[in-house]
């Protein structure tokens, strides 16, 4: 993987500079403003405005009904599939207008999806990590094979399963079924990894394994985590929103936030565990 | 209170475990009820039926009105229609309720389409008769034969096909979908190699439904493709046929001096004949579920 163009910045540079008040090393490879999304006459999120840099892990936290999940939906346009959804604003994604691409599933192939409970497709392991390309028309068994084993082994699970490619991916245990599908997420060689609450059904260890594979993956692809586990988001991302009650309350530094720099009171109520 | 076991039943317990023993034996006994007609009825064909039936039975045609002969041109013609019945509602049946399940959205025409499938399944088999002799017999000029009996037949049970199959579609979970979606596949690519493969049962129940059906119905066939007496097989989809079912109709009913167990045979046959393509049908839904996906 080749660096990003003019990044002579160490990758942390982030870490260090203040969110709004720094020059972003680099354009912004998804650039969201004014978003709003509504389902019928509830809102979901309004007035939110973010830009996510290649390469970084952007975490958000917030409680339940903060707006979390709608915010990925609708990077994904998935809207497409929920009738009642309505997105309004905009979002850039790789210098792209996302309401003007016509061919939504190319966008979604460049956009990888972990899901808060691992779905493990009643396919075998084989065909779980080989869906994607399939889907894109690949039928080479042997750049599936390559692709297959590559992706397991990233997702750290390769070793696990490799005698048994042939089993029921939806039949492993939970924690495996969640690394199976990051192997499948990234069997889409996306640029956007999009994790929603992954660890919400794994064990510790297994989250811990997991945190480790995302840390290497933020070399190659950038990486937008929501969580509901704050020190999640304080080990892995670079910056980190604070959603709430469908509004963006606060972006900032994650060091900054953990380390006493959020403004809002109500950041630092949620960040010291006062509710949520 | 004088019991000293914390455990003791109270009054109110007591009544509670009663009443509980009752309802389940209760139950049970009706269940139990419910074999006696299902025994009752193959008990009776077989003890009437059996002396009728021999390798000629099977394999001769029936001469003298029915009285004498076999059944064969009436089986052979029960399999005709039913091949063809299920060749027509089988593909259409599947491909609205893939519609209906994974392409429409919940608005008038879609409520409009449902309430329009749950009256079609509760049309009575002779006014399916009457649109059938309309439509098919004149109206496409099919005239009297297989085709116009069997577009009937698929009529008929195309509500049970297509809800049969779209409740077993709904079955797969949402999450399979979306997951699919989300890597970019199309709805069309999510159902083909995710919702499909996972709705086998409830095709296979579909096809069971749409077997006994056209099978057993006589009014549907009678005025549509189905003859009293018939020498020749049939050669075609143009041609009248005999069947099993209208053939039961003729023997118990319209022709005098029936040996007494031919119509017993007769209708033993048609049982076996369902019976056996459920037990075939339930044995590969069986193997289909037998692999538990999830």
């Amino acid at each position: 993987m080749v660096n990003p163009p003019n990044s002579n910045a160490n990758p942390n540079a982030a870490t260090s500079a203040t969110a709004s008040a720094s020059p972003l090393p680099s354009a912004p490879l998804l650039s969201v403003r004014g978003l709003a999304i509504r389902y019928g006459a509830k809102v979901a999120l309004q007035g939110v405005d973010i830009d996510i840099r290649p390469n970084e892990i952007f975490g958000i936290i917030g409680p339940a009904n903060a707006g979390k999940t709608s915010f990925l939906r609708a990077i994904n346009r998935m809207d497409e599939f929920v009738p009642s959804m309505r997105v309004d604003g905009n979002i850039t994604f790789a210098g792209r207008d996302v309401r003007t691409i016509r061919n939504l599933y190319a966008l979604r192939s460049h956009i990888g999806v972990v899901f808060p409970l691992p779905v493990g497709l009643p396919l075998s392991i084989f065909d779980n990590v080989a869906l994607s390309p399939r889907l894109r028309g690949r039928r080479q068994k042997a750049d599936l094979e390559e692709i297959v084993e590559r992706c397991l082994r990233r997702a750290a699970l390769w070793d696990e399963v490799k005698d048994r490619l042939q089993t029921l991916g939806s039949l492993l245990s939970g924690g495996q079924q969640q690394r199976l599908t990051i192997a499948r997420a990234l069997s889409q060689d996306p640029e956007l990894l999009l994790l929603d609450e992954f660890s919400i059904a794994v064990d510790p260890v297994t989250t811990m394994r997991i945190e480790e594979v995302l840390k290497e993956l933020r070399q190659e692809l950038t990486i937008v985590l929501v969580t509901n586990l704050v020190q999640q988001a304080r080990r892995l991302a670079a910056r980190t929103a604070f959603f709430l009650g469908g509004r963006c309350i606060e972006i900032a530094a994650t060091e900054d936030l953990f380390s006493g720099g959020a403004k809002d009171q109500r950041t630092i109520d949620y960040l010291e565990g006062r509710f949520g | 209170m004088t019991s000293t076991s914390p455990f003791a039943a109270t009054a109110h317990e007591g009544t509670k475990l009663a009443v509980q023993q009752v309802a389940r034996f209760g139950f049970l006994a009706i269940t139990l009820l419910l074999l006696i007609p299902a025994i009752g009825i193959l008990a009776v064909l077989v003890i009437e039926g059996a002396p009728g039936f021999s390798l000629e039975f099977f394999l001769d045609k029936p001469r003298d009105n029915g009285a004498a002969g076999g059944i064969a041109t009436a089986l052979v013609g029960t399999v005709w229609l039913t091949a063809c019945a299920l060749a027509l509602a089988l593909p259409l049946g599947v491909a609205a309720a893939i519609y209906l399940s994974e392409y429409a959205r919940d608005n008038w025409l879609t409520r409009t389409i449902n309430v329009a499938i749950v009256n079609l399944a509760g049309v009575p088999s002779i006014v399916h008769a009457l649109f059938g002799v309309g439509a098919f017999v004149h109206f496409l000029h099919f005239g009297k034969s297989i085709l116009a009996a069997s577009c009937t037949l698929a009529v008929m049970t195309l509500p049970v096909v297509i809800v049969a199959t779209r409740e077993s579609m709904q079955a797969v979970p949402k999450a399979f979908r979306e997951a699919c979606w989300n890597m970019g596949a199309t709805r069309w690519q999510t159902i083909w190699r995710i919702v499909l493969p996972n709705s086998g049962s409830g095709i296979l129940t579909g096809l069971i439904l749409v077997v006994c059906r056209a099978v057993g119905e006589t009014a549907p066939i009678m005025f549509t493709g189905a003859v009293f007496l018939r020498q020749q097989f049939p050669s075609g989809i143009f041609d009248k046929t005999m069947a099993l079912s209208l053939h039961l109709f003729t023997v118990s009913t319209q022709v005098t001096n029936v040996p007494r167990h031919v119509p017993f045979a007769v209708a033993l046959t048609l049982i076996l004949v369902v019976l056996s393509m459920n037990a075939l049908a339930i044995w590969f839904r069986m193997r289909l579920r037998g692999r538990k996906k999830w």
